[in-house]
């Protein structure tokens, strides 16, 4: 081993590098710049995030003036992975022929992955840009059709993204 | 010593105790605003305007809490270790010069300062930091836990081993002055130039042993927390853990204070001029004496603010080579200081007698 040249970090280092003191110092200067920066803190409650149209919140039906577009067809209550979509199927004069008599959504066991705007036939159940979902008790988080419906013009940021991209 | 006498006194230190744990407190939250300013956040801003009063709501916080003591633990002793912190942590403040006396009462003057006079201040403050290790050491042992263990031994090597150099490193100041007074320490600095000049490597190390005697980063082993979880406060809880918290924020108001009186100057403004007759004040008139207050605790403050920005920009040392710093380089560094400033002084006094 005796022609073995050692090539370690401390030999390789000058000498300014080896008292440390100036490397400490650049590293003094760095951290007093960055305090000058702009911060990037966002005061939540008062400022709010607002997605943009991929961003996929919790899942809504939507409604038309006509009513809901949902045919009842429960594609998403199949596709779900969670097991989160339950959905009974009812007859109308309508000329879609069926509408849900009961759509209920257990946000506790959605996930969020979007499956459900995806097999949808109508464009009826889409994701919203809503994040903000805090329940009290475990019957809270199951929503029905009274909180599940949403005006169709709400919706449109997502369903021209629907649209662009799928 | 008469009645009064002895309740002037007992007053006196009131405020300075509660000047200095309020001021402990609010180091707290200059430390999370430093670092959230530094990592480009803003920090705590909810309680008070600017999140002034969030130092009242942790101290509050932590009065509140639970006070836990493991089972297996020596109850005296886990009890009586934080007190040795911070009991230790504040006697130093009793020599710290703030500035002149304010007030006059039966003529004898008080002011900020416990033992303006002391003629061993210096020594005073270096025993001090010294006794600091038992109430860690103290609190490591009798928690009776591994993590808190091992925390309080680093701590106490480490603070042994760096307690050297740092009274080697004010060596060198004491040779220049001639005296272990403070006050007259800063009185030679006012009029010949703050000691920073003559000794700047004597500063340095001061400060990187201080440093390590507060348990700061870069020198934070005893608490390292993916090592030890929370070093020898692991099993403390509730205002016994706020003790040993403002302790150590109380000792490196401490040193930051030590510091600006034994190299930048004390209350002194400006080296080499004389502010007293520039403004046509008595130096010992009250404008002037608030002034140094002013000037001595700007300065403190500033060395404090130097000990948070060093902790959030250099990473942890190993535990060899805080041993090898501490050692081979500072301990060999301050002796060659003595020497050399030893020698410088001699070869003046030569020359000029």
């Amino acid at each position: 081993m005796a022609n073995v040249t050692e090539n370690t970090e401390s030999q390789r280092m000058t000498f300014w590098e080896k008292i440390y003191l100036p490397e400490i110092a650049r590293g003094l200067g760095l951290t007093l710049r960055q305090m000058f920066r702009p911060k990037f803190t966002r005061q939540y409650p008062e400022e709010r995030w607002i997605p943009e149209g991929s961003y996929r919140g919790r899942p809504v039906l939507v409604l038309e003036e006509e009513g809901e577009r949902c045919v009842a067809c429960g594609l998403c209550s199949r596709v779900c992975p969670a097991l989160a979509i339950e959905v009974r199927a009812g007859e109308t004069t309508q000329e879609k022929e069926r509408y849900p008599e009961k759509f209920e959504i257990n946000m506790l066991r959605c996930i969020y992955c979007g499956f459900c705007e995806e097999v949808c036939p109508e464009e009826a159940i889409v994701m919203s840009k809503d994040y903000e979902l805090v329940f009290s008790s475990q019957e809270e988080g199951i929503l029905g059709k009274d909180k599940l419906l949403v005006p169709v013009a709400q919706l449109q940021e997502r369903l021209e993204f629907l649209r662009q991209w799928r | 010593m008469t009645l009064t006498n002895l309740i002037i006194i007992l007053v006196q230190a009131g405020i300075l105790v509660n000047l200095m744990l309020v001021a402990a407190a609010y180091m707290v939250l200059a430390e999370r605003k430093v670092s959230a300013y530094i990592q480009n956040r803003i920090g705590p801003n909810r309680v008070g305007p600017w999140g002034l009063f969030q130092s009242f709501a942790d101290v509050f916080k932590l009065y509140l809490k639970e006070d836990i003591v493991p089972a297996a633990a020596d109850y005296k002793f886990h009890a009586l270790a934080p007190v040795i912190a911070i009991g230790v942590a504040i006697t130093v403040y009793a020599v710290i010069p703030f500035s002149g006396p304010l007030v006059t009462i039966d003529g004898v003057q008080y002011g900020l300062t416990m033992a303006p006079d002391m003629n061993v201040a210096v020594l005073v403050v270096l025993a001090m930091t010294s006794v600091g290790v038992y109430g860690v050491a103290l609190a490591g042992w009798s928690s009776n836990s591994k993590y808190s263990l091992l925390g309080g031994l680093r701590s106490s090597a480490q603070m042994i081993s760096y307690e050297l150099s740092m009274g080697l490193s004010v060596v060198g100041v004491v040779l220049i002055g001639g005296t272990l007074n403070i006050v007259e320490l800063i009185e030679q600095q006012a009029a010949n130039g703050w000691n920073i000049i003559y000794q700047p490597l004597g500063f340095i190390i001061f400060l990187v042993t201080a440093l390590a005697e507060t348990n700061r980063a870069p020198f934070d082993l005893p608490e390292a927390e993916p090592e030890l979880v929370g070093g020898y406060h692991t099993e403390y809880s509730s205002m016994k853990f706020g003790l040993l918290y403002l302790a150590e924020y109380a000792n490196i108001l401490a040193s930051s204070a030590i510091m600006a009186a034994l190299f930048l100057g004390g209350w002194d403004a400006v080296p080499f001029v004389d502010e007293a007759a520039l403004l046509g004040l008595e130096p010992t008139s009250l404008p002037m004496v608030l002034m140094g207050h002013v000037i001595f605790l700007s300065k403190a403050f500033l060395l404090v603010f130097v000990f948070i920005w060093i902790r959030w920009s250099l990473p942890r040392f190993r535990y060899d080579q805080l041993m090898n710093l501490g050692w081979k380089v500072l301990l060999p560094l301050a002796l060659a200081n003595i020497a050399v400033t030893g020698t410088v002084i001699l070869i003046i006094e030569h020359f000029t007698k």
